[in-house]
């Protein structure tokens, strides 16, 4: 759909802009993902309230979770979570093989340490539409590896493998203690 | 007949809002950055050019349009193809000069500020919508059209409507743009 590609283009500028804008360094680094993922969090809970505003009330964690990886995230990015793994004790991993703001990206390592600037955002999303739904959460993610493209020279548009996100959702329910960022 | 409890969320609905959101985020992150409106309206420009660059290649994918033979035509197709597309709106066209090098697009409906009552205090001549300037100005030069578009009413501000205006400058390249079929 064409809105797609307006907010694609949007993040991507947003990362690039906000990097330009800072000096170089770990400190600095630390900074702009914040700041990413702080306007992710804003958009998340904006999002989240027009998205249940007229759903069923949720049962449980476990429910929301499911409510995330589905409806959610295909809203948002047009597909389900690949994989969705819990341990029960309040951390939840979301695999995703095809993450759609990776996947303009080249082959190859080189890029994949600037992959975590092209996540902030999505974490902050999924951390804002949780928290409005009453939980408090810490969101990271990785991203294992880039897609590969086979060395012909040329770009195929179906890369053979996937980048895979697995952000790794730890939601507590004892919201008092928990010292958050 | 009384509203059914459980509604499904209207998905396309909330997928064009993610957008208008994250441009929400972002403009409020660039008042929290900068402290001068005129700062933050020429990042939004930049941000928008760059954007803008590359959107006009997914536009000329998707919409096939024949290659224009006057600037009031291009106006024409950004107004009636490329907003119909992106953001769904059809601005209305109107030319200010007798050269035909200046037109203006109205918009009676804005989108983007869809969730924005005001602009905050001491923000009066934040132009909120500089992205869209930035967008049109990127596009064209692509496309080997100098053009100056800017703001000239701005309901935000208190005007009656949102208009833009385009100034057509000279032609950048002498090589007329072919679109590869």
């Amino acid at each position: 759909m064409a809105d797609e590609a307006l907010f694609l283009l949007l993040h991507n500028e947003m990362v690039s802009g906000v990097y330009k804008s800072a000096e170089q360094g770990e400190v600095e680094n630390g900074r702009c993902i914040t700041k990413l993922e702080n306007m992710g969090f804003r958009v998340g809970q904006g999002l989240i309230e027009r998205f249940t505003k007229d759903t069923a009330r949720f049962k449980d964690e476990l429910d929301i979770m499911k409510f995330i990886c589905k409806d959610f995230w295909t809203t948002v990015f047009k597909k389900q979570i690949d994989n969705l793994r819990t341990n029960h004790q309040g951390i939840y991993v979301l695999q995703d093989n095809k993450f759609r703001l990776l996947t303009q990206m080249s082959a190859g390592k080189q890029y994949l340490e600037h992959a975590s600037k092209y996540l902030a955002f999505t974490c902050g999303l999924i951390r804002g539409g949780l928290s409005n739904l009453g939980i408090k959460s810490i969101v990271t993610a990785e991203v294992s590896s880039m897609p590969a493209y086979p060395d012909t020279g040329l770009h195929p548009k179906t890369p053979r493998s996937q980048p895979e996100l697995k952000p790794r959702v730890r939601c507590s329910t004892n919201c008092a203690t928990q010292v958050l960022r | 007949m009384p509203r059914p409890a459980h509604r499904k969320p209207d998905y396309h609905k909330i997928n064009k809002d993610l957008f208008v959101l994250t441009y929400g985020a972002l403009v409020a992150q660039l008042c929290k950055d900068y402290e001068k409106d005129e700062d933050v309206n020429k990042y939004l420009d930049k941000m928008g050019y760059g954007i803008g660059t590359r959107l006009v290649e997914d536009f000329l994918a998707r919409s096939c349009v024949r290659r224009c033979h006057s600037y009031s035509e291009i106006t024409d197709i950004i107004a009636q193809v490329a907003f119909k597309m992106y953001l769904g709106i059809t601005p209305s066209v109107t030319c200010n000069n007798s050269s035909r090098t200046e037109f203006s697009l109205i918009l009676d409906k804005n989108p983007l500020v869809e969730f924005v009552e005001e602009l905050p205090a001491g923000r009066s001549s934040l132009c909120y919508c500089n992205l869209l300037c930035g967008i049109i100005r990127g596009a064209l030069e692509m496309v080997h059209l100098a053009a100056d578009v800017t703001f000239l009413q701005d309901r935000l501000k208190g005007d009656r409507v949102t208009e833009i205006g385009i100034t057509f400058l000279r032609k950048l390249d002498e090589k007329k743009y072919r679109r590869k079929k």
